[in-house]
């Protein structure tokens, strides 16, 4: 228990940031949305699955 | 907003006395029923072109909210010492934290993808507004759960927040730095507010229809088979009315 709150109260570390300029941005969270814009562009680019034929009811 | 029509039920055979004077529990009454008539309450067949990932986006921000919502209830259940110290507790954390990130993914996408969309057009402003609505209010939402993580990062970021909030001018309606109002904030007034917006925002499109992309027609007004099933007496003037598509 003890140890475990003193785990819980140590400070995480904000990781690596990139620097353009006056932009400031961890690498984590330009990760997060250059995924982002690869899950949009895949979605306009896959084809949907057919949908199930139900003409027939 | 066009107006409903007032019932969808068929005629009773004994006409329904009016009373002289309308009730405010009739007007009520009949507003519910017209709110999403018969015929548009979930889709049984959707357009052509409804058949692609890009609108999948909307109903996967959906789906992430109903796991924020039920682990959100379970870290209410255990309290904060149980989320901090038992590995149930940091699963549910977790499980809370991850949904979030999703949910916020997919609102994005889903955003993108309507305003490329532009898919404001066809009387579907208020669509628009209500989705921005829900994200400025889950944005909101998110920044009070990091006020309560009742970490070093939940100390940080309100201290932060409460200078940043004070050079704006808005400090003096709410203390970030004051853990129990965040809390409620957190826990039941933010996540009402998300809600409801999300169920206006919904019905909106239930009622609406989805938009169809740049150049394509819609094929009818949507629901209109089903609504005509549901309501034969309608004219087709009313139902074309209803969905906002020109007859
Ligand atoms: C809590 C967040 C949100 C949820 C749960 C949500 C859910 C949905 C759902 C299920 C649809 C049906 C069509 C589809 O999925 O493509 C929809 C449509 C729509 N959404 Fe959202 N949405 C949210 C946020 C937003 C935001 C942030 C915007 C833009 C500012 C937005 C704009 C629209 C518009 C314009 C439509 C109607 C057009 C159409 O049906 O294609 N939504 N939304």
């Amino acid at each position: 228990m003890i140890t475990q709150l003193l785990a819980a109260s140590q400070p995480v570390p904000a990781g690596p940031v990139v620097q353009w300029g006056w932009l400031t941005i961890t690498v984590a969270n330009l990760l997060v949305i250059l995924l982002m814009v690869v899950v949009f562009v895949l979605a306009l680019l896959l084809p949907f699955p057919a949908p199930r034929e139900d003409e027939d009811r | 907003m066009s107006r409903a029509p007032t019932s969808l039920r068929p005629e009773p055979t004994e006409p329904r006395r009016r009373p002289a004077h309308d009730t405010w529990t009739a007007a009520l009454t009949r507003w519910v029923e017209g709110l999403v008539p018969r015929g548009q309450w979930l889709p049984e067949r959707q357009p052509v072109y409804v058949a692609s990932w890009i609108y999948v986006f909307g109903v996967a921000c959906l789906a992430s909210l109903v796991v924020i919502i039920v682990s959100g209830l379970v870290l209410s259940l255990g309290g904060v010492a149980w989320w901090h110290v038992s590995t149930l507790g940091h699963f549910v954390n977790s499980v809370h934290l991850w949904s979030v990130e999703l949910f916020f993914a997919t609102m994005v996408i889903h955003l993108w993808g309507k305003f490329f969309m532009a898919s404001w057009r066809g009387d579907r402003g208020l669509t628009w507004a209500t989705g921005a609505l829900a994200f400025f209010g889950s944005l909101g939402t998110a920044f009070t759960g990091y006020l309560i993580q009742t970490n070093f990062d939940a100390q940080w970021i309100s201290t932060q927040a409460k200078d940043g909030l004070n050079a704006a001018g808005i400090g003096a309606w709410f203390n970030v730095m004051d853990l129990g109002q965040m809390m409620l904030w957190h826990v039941s007034l933010l996540p009402l507010v998300v809600g409801a917006i999300v169920v206006v925002h919904i019905v909106l499109v239930r009622r609406r229809g989805v938009a169809p992309p740049i150049g394509a027609t819609e094929p009818s007004p949507p629901g209109a088979a089903a609504a005509a099933r549901a309501a034969p007496t309608e004219s087709p003037a009313t139902l074309a009315t209803r969905t906002g598509v020109e007859p």
